[in-house]
């Protein structure tokens, strides 16, 4: 199967600070793939180049077969159209109310008729459990309710592809559950792409069909979470015990 | 020197910010109902301090001329030189650097919040243009709410003009009046307000600048607010300056 989703020897700096040196990854159709990797070594980086709002320096970066690289700024519209995002601090629209935050991109598009777009709001709401939430303002939400609120964002217009860029970090454990559910059912309800960064360990081993691992500036590895828990790399190993057993007791510091 | 290097480029890419903003207005559809917040938003509710700035420089300058024309026995022409003052120059340029203080700072403000919380790049991410959609209708609202409120400002101004002018020369509201409709003439109106138009870019175009190219977080939306504000300042003396030149090399 042909991957949809390639990105093939990019390199990314910003100034002297070198985040990508040649970052190689296919994502294939229906697939989940998490990306983990230490804080600050551009998961958001590589989830923000492939819609176009950060632009990779070289290297090229294949989506449905166009390269976005070579593209222009209003040329991304398709492109974002398929893909859509789950920022890591959820980017909602703070001076609108929740249905509005998710009529954005309906209204964008002209996506229908009031009395559907009104519809759809409902709709996504109720798929991502917050029903009666219609008019509340983000400052208004939880972090489990905002986490929610820009995933029903960005499932409103129906895409082929979720970015979701730490979806459950700082999440209680019934939230992590939720969105974990969620990043499922959408998988095998609507066939959804999906590529999820992420810290959490549960997360990984629940959603992931494959897991890459970022590691001095490069995707260091790929693989079924079969193969990753048995991968020889200490780096690897340590990361996935970092993320269940980094709180033991017998710290000192704590 | 180094300084006037980093601003090249930034003037440069306001320019490009310029262009896009034009390229917005002229492609439809114009999105009313945000322009027309914005007008109201950040340009109508100045009035208050565009009335309390004009009264009393129109007052203070009538103060002045009286007094000071007063040992060559010309006080009778006080109201001719604040009004030519007025709305060539101080009604312009007082009303942009008073609103424009405000109204770009706030744009930079919430631009720039925008911009470090990614909501900015949440409306890319969407298919939407930030330009179209932030930058537009603010800069659209400048240009059409500074010259109106710098209108007001000749009027309350020349009224400031009258009061003092009637109570320390001893004419007639009536003579000063008259004499407002004899000195000024279409030109000094159109050249006042050309300059407003200009300076309602100018607000919209650098509040907007700054704050859609905000970051650092809190901190940098803090330091963006500061910036607008000197920005906008220099960006509107200088201009002036430059503009009033323009003008009176076209017809004196
Ligand atoms: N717009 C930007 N301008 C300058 N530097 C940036 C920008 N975006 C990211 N960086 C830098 O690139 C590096 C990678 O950032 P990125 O946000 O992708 O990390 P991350 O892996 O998502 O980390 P975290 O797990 O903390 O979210 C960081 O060092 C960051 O400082
Ligand atoms: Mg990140």
């Amino acid at each position: 199967m042909d991957p949809i989703i390639s990105f093939r020897g990019v390199k990314k700096a910003f100034g002297p600070k070198v985040v990508y040196e040649d970052a190689t990854l296919d994502i294939y159709p229906g697939e989940t793939l998490t990306i983990i990797g230490g804080s600050g070594t551009g998961k958001s980086v590589l989830l923000k180049m492939l819609i176009g709002l950060l632009r990779a320096d070289a290297g090229s970066i294949v989506a449905f077969g166009q390269d976005v690289t070579k593209l222009r700024e209003e040329q991304f519209l398709p492109v974002r159209k398929r893909v859509a995002m789950l920022f890591q601090s959820g980017a909602l629209f703070d001076s609108l109310t929740v249905a509005q935050n998710i009529k954005y991109p309906l209204r964008e598009h002209k996506w229908g008729t009031e009395a559907q777009m009104d519809q759809r709001v409902e709709e996504v709401l109720e798929m991502v459990g917050m029903p009666n939430a219609q008019s509340l303002k983000p400052a208004q939400l939880s972090g489990g309710m905002r986490k929610r609120l820009g995933l029903a964002r960005a499932i409103a217009m129906a895409p082929e592809v979720i970015l979701y860029d730490e979806p459950t970090t700082g999440l209680d454990p019934i939230n992590i559950r939720r969105i974990n559910g969620m990043i499922l059912s959408l998988q095998e309800r609507l066939n959804i792409t999906s590529i999820v960064v992420t810290h959490d360990m549960d997360t990984v081993f629940t959603v992931s069909n494959r897991v890459a691992m970022l590691y001095e500036r490069r995707i260091a590895f790929a693989g079924t979470t079969e193969e990753i828990r048995q991968s020889p790399h200490s780096y690897i190993q340590e990361f996935i015990a970092g993320g269940k057993g980094a709180l033991e007791p017998d710290k000192p510091e704590l | 020197m180094s300084q006037l290097r980093l601003l090249l480029p930034e003037i440069g890419r306001v320019a490009i910010l310029s262009v896009q903003v034009a390229r917005a207005f002229v492609r439809p559809p114009i999105e009313w109902r945000p322009l027309i917040y914005q007008i109201d938003h950040a340009g109508m509710r100045s009035w208050s301090i565009t009335v309390l700035t004009a009264i009393f420089t129109g007052m203070v300058m009538a103060l002045q001329f009286a007094t000071g024309l007063e040992p060559y026995g010309a006080s009778m022409y006080t109201g001719k030189l604040v009004a030519l003052g007025i709305v060539r120059e101080l009604g312009p340029v007082l009303t942009a650097l008073l609103v424009g203080g405000r109204v770009g700072s706030g744009f930079a403000a919430e631009l720039g919040s925008m911009a470090v919380t990614e909501q900015v790049d949440a409306i890319r991410a969407l298919g939407a243009d930030p330009v179209k959609k932030l930058v537009a209708p603010r800069v659209l609202a400048c240009i059409i709410a500074i010259p109106l409120l710098t209108m007001l400002a000749d009027l309350i101004g020349c009224f400031g003009g009258m009061i003092i002018t009637t109570r320390e020369v001893g004419v007639t509201p009536r003579f000063f009046y008259q004499q407002i409709l004899d000195t000024l003439w279409v030109e000094d109106l159109i050249h006042g307000l050309a300059k407003s138009v200009f300076f309602g870019y100018a607000i919209g175009i650098v509040g907007c600048y700054v704050g859609i190219n905000t970051t650092g977080g809190t901190e940098g939306v803090g330091q963006a607010t500061t910036r607008s504000v000197v920005a906008t300042a220099v960006t509107l003396l200088i201009s002036n300056f430059l503009l009033t030149q323009l003008f009176l090399a076209i017809y004196g």
